[in-house]
């Protein structure tokens, strides 16, 4: 008996532990992935995104221009400037601003309540994007339509990942 | 301790539309992240925000997680006089914080 033949079958049983050992070890990633709620699959549609807020009114994609960069390096820090064309006067100006995340687990990532006693109606802020996704900015006017645009930001590490 | 920064130009004339940058330090934890030993770390976000101009209030922000951890808000106000600004926000923990600053605006030249 040689000593190549001696070890085959030790050797073709570790093969098969390493195995399963590799399949177990993918199970507790998969679990791990859903215990943090990573349901970054679904995408949602800019209806599905929009119209529990807007409910029907008028709606036109013009007067919104959003300031974002095309590609975040960082997913939990991306600068967001928003700009609305509107005169900010008490008869016409913009009542709410909406940042809506296509991606994100919480779509309505801020409201702002605003006035025409803000002048301009500009917004910057910092927010956290759960991967690549079109943003939207919605705003509602003091006649009651809605104005929106969307941008598409490629963001190279997703916020919502790790223990930072 | 002092969690809010608040700044503006150094030169405000009455009739001005004013840049605000408003910094608030705040985790703003989103209750989807761990922390370095395995623990969900609950939510606790700043739930609501106001800026008041005098006894207007210019600005309301209804945050979520989705904002960055220690949000920045810029924002545009129009200056009249001189008042104070006074920023109160409440996190989902019942924590309040608040800052106050005031705005000192120049009489139109005419």
């Amino acid at each position: 008996m040689s000593v190549s033949d001696a070890y085959a079958p030790s050797r073709r049983r570790w093969l098969q532990h390493s195995a399963s050992l590799g399949l177990a070890w993918a199970t507790v990633q998969a679990s791990s992935a859903y215990a943090q709620k990573m349901e970054s699959g679904e995408l949602k549609t800019l209806a599905q995104m929009i119209s529990p807020i807007t409910q029907g009114a008028k709606l036109l994609q013009q007067d919104v221009s959003i300031s974002a960069p095309v590609l975040a390096d960082n997913g939990s820090l991306v600068q967001l400037g928003v700009h609305v064309q509107s005169p900010m006067t008490v008869q016409d100006h913009v009542t709410h601003l909406y940042l809506l995340s296509q991606r994100n687990p919480v779509t309505r990532m801020a409201v702002f309540h605003m006035g025409p006693w803000n002048g301009r109606a500009e917004i910057n802020t910092r927010v956290r994007l759960a991967g690549t996704q079109a943003v939207v900015a919605l705003a509602r006017l003091s006649s009651g339509e809605f104005r929106y645009a969307q941008a598409d930001i490629i963001v190279t590490e997703s916020a919502c990942v790790d223990a930072s | 301790m002092n969690l809010a920064r608040m700044q503006w130009p150094e030169r405000i004339v009455a009739g001005d539309v004013v840049k605000v940058r408003l910094l608030v330090q705040h985790p703003m934890d989103t209750g989807y992240l761990q922390d370095l030993l395995g623990k969900m770390v609950p939510r606790n976000v700043i739930r609501l925000l106001t800026c008041k101009l005098g006894a207007r209030e210019v600005l309301r922000v209804e945050p979520s997680s989705g904002l960055a951890a220690n949000p920045l808000f810029e924002f545009f106000v129009r200056a009249t006089e001189t008042v104070e600004m006074h920023v109160e926000w409440i996190d989902d923990r019942g924590n309040r914080g608040e800052h106050k600053q005031t705005m000192i605006v120049l009489p139109t030249v005419s």
